[in-house]
């Protein structure tokens, strides 16, 4: 029935890629040099393919919007990465990191590309020491770990509260040695704005300076999307202010398929919104829930008083605090996964025991590992996270608990990719949180760094070559041709109607507006109703867009305002497509939770008769539905239950 | 070695090496010149000052620290005005960060007037000492071998002109300050300084800059108020 | 807990429209700032007042908004980063001003930074410099497991001090020489912590220094200006190491 072909490779589960390997095509090094290979982003996917491509013998053209392909927002990953190493020899496997990814997942992940992904994860850690990122080490010299939720093991490497970064900074010096040497050519400044097909295969890319407005053809035999997620569609998130999904969107509008957009991430343990003008939220690291415990006040009269700001929080006796965590899922306690933890606050603050003025905020309290562990093992641990939390909320954490609550951080949704990376466009790839594939409907913690890594180092490098194998007789592309002049025109036509819709209205405040319908109607709870009312109003928006935007400044010189158009035009867009594959999926699921199918307990209930499968969307018009597309998920290894952390 | 000298660490390493020597000649000047303290009699310095000037090690090493001197001079002339290059245009709300007297932002304006003073200085003593000659030198008293009247020399400055005194206290107390920055930022150049040691450099710098202040500035004030 | 607002201040900021024009300083004020508020949203907040009054917004450099990323300058009241310690520019709060005070905004001044436009500057000089020597020379695969070389706490702590580097200019925009040493101690010392840096150790101080001084930068004359702005903190102890590594590989050249 369906037009997808994931290329899964046959044979059992562990074998597949092995398999897989030796089957597809290798390019040979005469042939790499002839070859180019345009990537978007320079986050962990990218900066590690990117790195990774150039060193095997392609010629790469990298572009990021930044000033440096440094500043991704990989870098403000706090926690760390997990690896199958079973250094703790606490019966970690491949195996078990595997099958604890799927159950993470809800079970709406690929199989075969997730046991891929725990296959190589050792090999991370391997690279990322070899290339001197300074992890955690125990006293005898060895790399240490910490626990993440949803999982029993230990196997989370990191570097302070800064994993991220280091990991980041480690495949920005991958890529800094290859463009010292030539083989990348670093576009910095530097934004995408379409995508270049020719003959139905992508060829190359517009893109545009930021600093001189000027519109620039690229060429290349294939074309990587590593530009991360779209968490920004709604407007207050963790992600960065310039992290946007206009790279996928245009793939998106020339043919490249998007999956399951419905499926984001709210992560529990971010600092409260603050007043209106607030321009992003950010996040404590989910680490922090191995020593902190999570409460709100057991009594209704206690939140009150907390609201009014009448009794703080340390004028609550144990007995009256409510460890609700704990006390729903004592297996997991305070470490259950991040969908589990988020509904959780969520379900306390609507039942009015929230703490702060708004009434949207419970507490992460450390008082408790204090006493056992001593301050200095506490600030040894978290003495970054803690002196950030108290320059943006003016209070110590040492001695009041952090007040948290959700707040969207990552999408699991994304441009579909088959088990090459490989998208619905031929020699269009993409990686890391840009693609869909491995984390189902829940992504665990620490697990995004290790998906674009993986992808970047470990999986890309092989599977580009079995397309590119096919292409090494294809000349230089030339950027002359129509498509290309077509697709500048195009563009530049779509910045001047932008630029001149010369209305009353700046670009965030419609942003701001699509974030507030996003996050009422395809929050943490979902109806039908809502979705129908949320996709009416998203159009009214567009509509409203169109009329009213002001964008100032000049076309031809930094215009961070027109920047900011493109890519929300794009969100508004996408926003109403996240809204559509919420409404399509009538089951709750990971981080999507539909009201209409919760267990008597108010937890998640999947459907998996109905809706184990991946809802790929085709673009068929602005104005006109998306055609949806369906690949069945199967599950040959893994037994399909409904997900318990209690 | 190639590159060494015009890279910018060379030429610091130039300052810090010729830093510290001039700070060990420092200390030996002002040992002998504590002789003019503790011996009212001027014998002790007499007999100091003429070994200085007669003992051969001394001779030879008379141009090399007048080498010393010019190579801190010129260098730290050069390397300012590079530096000042690496910044065309400057901050209209200056730099709140540092304190404006901070010795570290005004080493070369604290070694400018400590060159002042230093000529100032060859004047008043080595001019006279070694080519000039002056009335006051030839009356030693109590000392066998024949030598120069350093003592009323350097007693007669002090005792009969004030304004004198006061500029030796004040080139006392720059000299102090250069030396909070120079000492432990030579060993930082060379490399030879960590966490830990940077605190015990950055004591001994402030320690050997109090010293120097207090010990220089104690001899004309010594004079002033004994006599 | 609210936060005070503030029912005026002067937002005195430099204008600049490219690399190539005239600037200028022009002020601006503000009505019912609260101090909750951090200081990017405040500029947000003028930009907004800007554009809906029809001038052209303030172009600044920002991103993750949380300190990390190095994407944010601003020399704000004679200070990189602003009158706070160990924050970057987006972690500035309100909270450090006064009702009435006029903020003074300028770009980072630093020859190798070439404003681009508004406070808006041009790091490409900080790519060159790791590009010149920032990595360890080694491809993807192939490697020992990451456990074959026990690394102490100590110098693994160390190294995580010097790693923690975000790339945002403060030191070379505070520095009175404009120089880049604590930049590139970071990198430096970083690797000479680890055995895996240490193979390439010598290259790489020698070529990252003659990179800092060819693109321009000032020497360093230990001021420590660099350690105090530093948003991370990074302790110029890192350069003396740079320095010892540099030394010696031009005394065994």
């Amino acid at each position: 029935m369906s037009i997808l072909n994931s290329k899964i490779p046959e044979g059992p589960i562990s074998e597949k890629w092995s398999n897989h390997k030796a089957e597809i095509k290798v390019v040979s090094p005469a042939n790499k040099r002839k070859l180019e290979v345009i990537v978007i982003g320079t986050g962990l996917a990218g900066a590690s393919a990117a790195a990774s491509l150039s060193e095997l013998g392609y010629n790469v053209k990298a572009f990021c919007y930044q000033d440096s392909p440094r500043r991704a927002h990989s870098i403000a990953a706090q926690g760390g990465i997990n690896a199958a190493k079973n250094y703790q020899n606490d019966n970690d496997s491949v195996y078990r990191l595997f099958y604890d990814t799927i159950k993470g997942g809800d079970y709406r992940s690929r199989e075969a590309n997730v046991h891929r992904l725990a296959e190589v994860s050792p090999n991370i850690i391997d690279q990322c020491v070899a290339q001197g990122v300074p992890f955690a080490r125990e006293y005898g010299g060895l790399l240490s770990n910490r626990s993440f939720g949803g999982v029993l093991v230990s196997r989370t490497f990191y570097a302070r509260g800064q994993t991220g970064q280091q990991l980041l900074l480690g495949a920005y010096s991958a890529l800094n040695r290859q463009i010292a040497e030539g083989g990348v050519k670093m576009y910095t400044r530097h934004e995408m704005i379409d995508l270049v097909t020719i003959e139905g295969k992508a060829r190359g890319i517009i893109a545009r300076d930021l600093v001189t407005g000027e519109i620039k053809r690229f060429g290349a035999h294939a074309v990587v999307i590593a530009s991360g997620g779209y968490g920004n569609v709604f407007f207050l998130s963790t992600n960065a202010m310039g992290s946007n999904a206009s790279a996928s969107w245009v793939c998106y509008k020339k043919g490249a398929f998007f999956a399951n957009p419905c499926y984001a991430q709210i992560h529990p343990t971010c600092i409260p919104v603050h007043g209106s003008q607030q321009s992003k939220l950010t996040l404590m690291s989910e680490s922090l829930r191995n020593d902190g415990r999570v409460w709100a006040p057991k009594k209704l009269d206690d939140a009150e008083k907390l609201r009014k700001g009448i009794i703080g929080p340390n004028d609550i006796s144990d007995e009256d605090r409510d460890f609700y965590l704990e006390r729903r899922y004592p297996s997991y306690g305070n470490l259950v996964p991040r969908d589990v933890a988020s509904r959780a606050a969520k379900e306390r603050c609507d039942a009015g025991f929230g703490v702060n003025s708004e009434g949207k905020a419970v507490y992460l309290d450390f008082k408790y590992a204090i006493e056992r562990l001593g301050k200095g093992t506490i600030e040894k641990r978290y003495g970054n996270l803690f002196q950030m939390y108290e320059k943006i909320t003016d209070t110590d954490p040492y001695k009041e608990p952090m007040q948290i609550y959700p707040a969207i951080h990552y999408t699991m949704g994304g441009t579909w990719v088959d088990y090459n990376l490989m998208t619905s466009v031929p020699g269009l790839y993409a990686i890391g949180e840009a693609n869909f594939s491995d984390h189902g409907a829940n992504r665990l913690g620490a697990s995004a760094l290790m998906q674009g890594l993986a992808d970047g180092y470990f999986v890309l490098p092989y599977t580009i070559g079995d397309y590119l194998a096919g292409e090494i007789m294809v000349p230089k592309i030339d950027t002359n041709k129509p498509e290309f002049i077509e697709a500048e025109k195009a563009v530049v036509t779509r910045l001047n109607t932008l630029f001149n819709i010369k209305g009353k209205t700046p670009v965030d405040h419609f942003h701001k507006k699509l974030g507030q319908i996003m996050w009422d109607h395809v929050g943490m709870a979902r109806n039908e109703q809502g979705l129908l009312q949320a996709i009416k109003q998203i159009q009214e928006l567009r509509a409203e867009f169109y009329q009213d935007l002001l964008v100032p400044g000049e076309l031809k010189n930094v215009n961070p305002e027109l920047e900011k158009a493109g890519r929300v035009a794009d969100f508004i867009e996408l926003g109403e497509l996240f809204a559509r594959d919420a409404l399509n999926r009538n089951e709750s699921c990971g981080g999507h939770f539909r009201e209409e199918s919760s267990t008597d307990e108010g937890e998640a209930k999947r459907d998996d008769e109905n809706f184990a499968y991946v809802a790929a969307w085709e673009f068929k018009g602005v104005d006109t539905e998306p055609l949806l597309h369906k690949e069945a998920l199967v599950f040959e290894t893994i037994h399909l239950t409904q997900r318990s952390y209690k | 070695m190639s590159n060494f000298l015009s890279a910018t660490i060379g030429r610091k390493v130039f300052m810090s090496l010729t830093g510290l020597f001039l700070i060990l000649f420092l200390t030996l000047h002002l040992s002998l010149n504590l002789f003019l303290i503790f011996d009212d009699s001027g014998i002790l310095f007499n007999q100091a000052a003429n070994f200085m000037a007669t003992n051969p090690m001394i001779k030879i090493m008379e141009p090399i620290l007048a080498l010393g001197f010019i190579i801190h001079i010129i260098w730290a002339t050069w390397i300012t005005l590079i530096n000042m290059r690496a910044r065309p245009q400057g901050y209209a709300s200056g730099d709140q960060l540092l304190k404006w007297w901070a010795p570290s932002k005004n080493m070369f304006i604290l070694g400018g007037m400590i060159l002042v003073f230093l000529v100032l200085h060859i004047f008043n003593f080595w001019v006279k000492l070694k080519i000039t000659g002056d009335p006051l030198l030839a009356k030693a008293t109590g000392t066998a071998a024949e030598m120069h009247n350093t003592y009323a020399l350097v007693s007669n400055l002090f005792i009969n002109f004030p304004l004198y005194d006061l500029l030796y206290v004040i080139a006392g107390i720059l000299v102090g300050l250069h030396i909070t920055h120079g000492f432990w930022s030579a060993f930082q150049t060379i490399g030879l300084s960590n966490i830990k040691w940077m605190k015990r450099l950055k004591f001994l710098a402030n320690l050997i800059g109090v010293i120097f202040a207090v010990g220089f500035s104690a001899i004309p004030i010594y004079f002033l108020l004994k006599f | 807990m609210a936060d005070k607002i503030l029912n005026k201040i002067y937002v005195k900021v430099w204008r600049q429209n490219n690399p190539t024009a005239k600037g200028r300083f022009e002020t601006y004020t503000l009505e019912n700032i609260s101090q909750g508020n951090s200081f990017l949203e405040m500029m947000d907040i003028l930009n907004d007042q800007l554009i809906r009054g029809g001038k052209d917004p303030i172009a600044f450099d920002h991103d993750c908004r949380e300190g990390i990323c190095g994407s944010c300058s601003l020399y704000i009241n004679g200070h990189a980063h602003g009158p706070d310690t160990m924050v970057t520019t987006c972690q500035l709060h309100m909270r450090k001003f006064n009702e009435g005070q006029t903020i003074t905004v300028e770009p980072w001044r630093v020859g190798a930074f070439p404003v681009i436009k508004d406070v808006m500057v041009d790091r490409t000089a900080f790519e060159k410099i790791q590009q010149a020597g920032g990595f360890i020379s080694v491809n993807t695969g192939g490697v020992p497991d990451g456990n074959t070389i026990a690394i102490s706490q100590d110098d693994a702590e160390e190294a995580m001090d010097a790693a923690a580097c975000i790339g945002c200019g403060a030191c070379a925009a505070t520095c009175k020489n404009s120089s880049a040493m604590l930049f590139l101690a970071a990198k430096v010392s970083q690797f000479a912590k680890l055995p895996q840096g240490q193979v390439e150790a010598k290259r790489r101080a020698v070529a990252m220094y003659a990179k800092m001084d060819e693109l321009g930068f000032g020497g360093c004359t230990n001021t420590g200006a660099c350690e105090l702005a530093c948003p991370k903190s990074i302790s110029i102890a890192h350069i003396a190491r740079l320095n010892r590594e540099y030394l010696k590989a031009k005394i065994a050249d």
